[in-house]
């Protein structure tokens, strides 16, 4: 094991859309070990409250030790952290959890929508590092609207990566939702999908591949105490019964592991 | 992992717990640390006082449905419902590296029957390398409708007898604080034989979100820890210390040297850090350190001094 528990500097925040905000930390020991499909537990204050860390998924390293996070402001720990300055040291622990299972660049389909595009930005790149840029990986990202998508969707481009996108409200690209881009792809039991996003999503991506027989690996957002396998807040049912625990055994499993009770 | 940079060599930090010796008094509470290898990236794991595992049944169980924690003020509510992989594993599994740590593994074991404890205390006994056992009482006894062992005197004290009865190592009851009395239960155990006990265990607290009007946890209520708690336990620490002659390990809170310490003068020989390794898993460490260079800059002959030193008036 090589999980490290460090101070970190915040290099950049950028608010790239209303409410998502992305931070640059140089982290690069953590950057070093990580894998894609990998978290890091950040604290967002110095004092006792909000008392437990984050999790995030990796969103983006680079050969220069810079780890990027992508979140939504959506409580008091991600507030704190929206309005973190540009030179303030965050204690983070990482890299944590098992990160995807990479296959063939040429076979592999990502599928993301709204934060869950996150780690996919990171994966992406690992692929195409993986082919040195010859076979770029399919991208399907989703979201509810374009004012949403669309600053998501430019870190995938600048890597020469085309992107088929999907909006809710059809504000942008495909109306209507990743699955439906997906189904035209003809995907075979040779492709792998990798997907990341709201429940209801992954559960249809799931049961899109679970019939066309495409192996499909997800990675799953819990809410998280330690992030190490200790506290076993994390657990999500597995199909065989009991629980396995998003932090340890996760954030990434085969999808037909799980139970997708919904 | 960050070196140790805090000499220790002519402190002297050590403590007992009864026939217990320990270099320091700095545990980890139960249920916080996993089975101490979660955290060896962390904490130099042989530093500690004691490793105190996670609670043990005689049967492996799953555990409750998510959510099972919830954040809430300078805290957090957790109703994991006991998950553990049950004695068998723990012993085959678990114990081979834990008995390589060079620390006293304190084995905490929670059972539905008085009989379970005896079994569990039996099993346990076998193994060598359980330095002790601490007794989580506040599970519910099935076999009298539910109600938690660590509420009522007698059956507190039918369990610490059984387990005394199961095995030779120092027996620590660890006290529920969801009690009238805490002190009528302490009592109740020392009689029954108990080598020390641990307080507190969570206070039981639950959480509603307004939106869906649904409690937060699965399981409806669960158990607070953290900051938030850390007053009660230091009462109810100073108030035991007042009631038994047995010792006292202090839980609740603690997050700092600073905490600890004010455990030992409320009248704790030890203390265990729990909730607070899961926001730093250097917890442990850093209230051992701290610990150090108070007595160092103190000029204490031993951490010892500090144990009871509490001035009233």
């Amino acid at each position: 094991m090589s999980q490290i528990q460090q101070k970190v500097e915040l290099i950049q925040s950028e608010v790239i859309a209303a409410g998502t905000v992305r931070l640059t930390l140089n982290a690069p020991d953590i950057a070093a070990a990580a894998v894609p499909g990998q978290f890091v537990m950040v604290q967002t204050a110095q004092g006792l409250d909000p008392l437990l860390r984050r999790p995030f998924s990796i969103h983006q390293i680079n050969s220069e030790g810079l780890l990027q996070i992508l979140f939504k402001v959506v409580g008091r720990g991600t507030e704190r952290l929206a309005q973190c300055r540009t030179g303030e040291q965050l204690s983070i622990l990482g890299p944590l959890g098992n990160g995807f299972n990479l296959g063939e660049s040429g076979n592999a389909c990502l599928v993301g929508g709204g934060m869950g595009i996150a780690p996919l930005l990171f994966l992406a790149s690992r692929f195409l590092q993986q082919s040195h840029g010859g076979v770029t990986p399919r991208v399907i990202l989703g979201a509810r609207n374009r004012e949403e998508l669309v600053p998501l969707m430019g870190d995938f481009l600048a890597l020469g990566i085309e992107v088929l996108a999907a909006t809710d409200d059809g504000s942008f690209g495909y109306h209507g939702l990743v699955t439906d881009v997906l189904k035209t792809l003809n995907l075979t039991s040779q492709s792998s999908v990798y997907s990341c996003g709201p429940k209801p999503m992954m559960a249809a991506v799931h049961h899109l591949c679970q019939k066309e027989n495409i192996p499909c690996q997800v990675s799953v957002e819990t809410v998280m105490a330690c992030g190490m396998g200790a506290c076993l807040g994390c657990a999500v049912p597995l199909k065989a019964g009991g629980y396995a625990h998003v932090c340890s055994d996760g954030p990434v499993f085969e999808a037909g592991e799980l139970l997708w009770s919904l | 992992m960050e070196p140790v940079n805090v000499k220790m060599d002519e402190l002297d930090l050590r403590v007992s717990i009864g026939s217990l010796k320990l270099q320091n008094p700095v545990m980890t509470a139960s249920g916080t640390f996993g089975y101490a290898r979660e955290f060896e990236s962390y904490v130099h794991l042989q530093r500690l006082g004691a490793v105190v595992v996670k609670g043990i049944s005689l049967e492996p169980r799953a555990g409750n449905p998510p959510p099972r924690i919830f954040e809430t003020a300078c805290g957090m509510l957790n109703a994991i419902g006991l998950e553990n992989v049950g004695v068998d594993r723990f012993i085959s599994e678990k114990m081979p590296y834990l008995s390589a740590l060079g620390v006293p593994v304190i084995v905490n074991i929670l059972g539905d029957s008085v009989d379970e404890y005896r079994q569990l205390a039996e099993r346990l006994a076998e193994s060598p390398g359980v330095a002790a056992i601490e007794v989580n009482i506040s599970c519910p006894n099935v076999k009298k409708g539910g109600v938690a062992f660590g509420t009522d005197p007698q059956m507190a004290a039918a369990v610490t007898k059984a387990v005394k009865q199961g095995c030779q190592v120092p027996v620590i009851v660890k006290l529920s604080p969801n009690v009238t009395d805490v002190t009528l239960v302490a009592r109740a155990v020392e009689e029954a034989g108990a080598d020390a006990v641990s307080l507190i265990n969570t206070l039981i607290g639950m959480a509603i979100d307004l939106k869906s009007r649904r409690p937060r946890l699965a399981n409806v209520i669960g158990g607070l820890s953290g900051p938030a708690i850390k007053p009660v336990a230091l009462r109810m620490v100073y108030q035991v210390a007042q009631a038994v002659s047995i010792p006292i390990i202090g839980i609740g809170g603690i997050a700092s040297a600073e905490d600890a310490m004010e455990f030992l003068l409320a009248g704790a020989c030890a203390v265990q850090v729990g909730t607070a390794s899961f926001v730093n898993p250097r917890a442990t460490e850093d209230v051992l350190d701290g610990i150090a260079t108070y007595v160092r800059e103190q000029k204490l002959e031993s951490v010892r001094d500090l144990i009871g030193a509490l001035r009233i008036g």
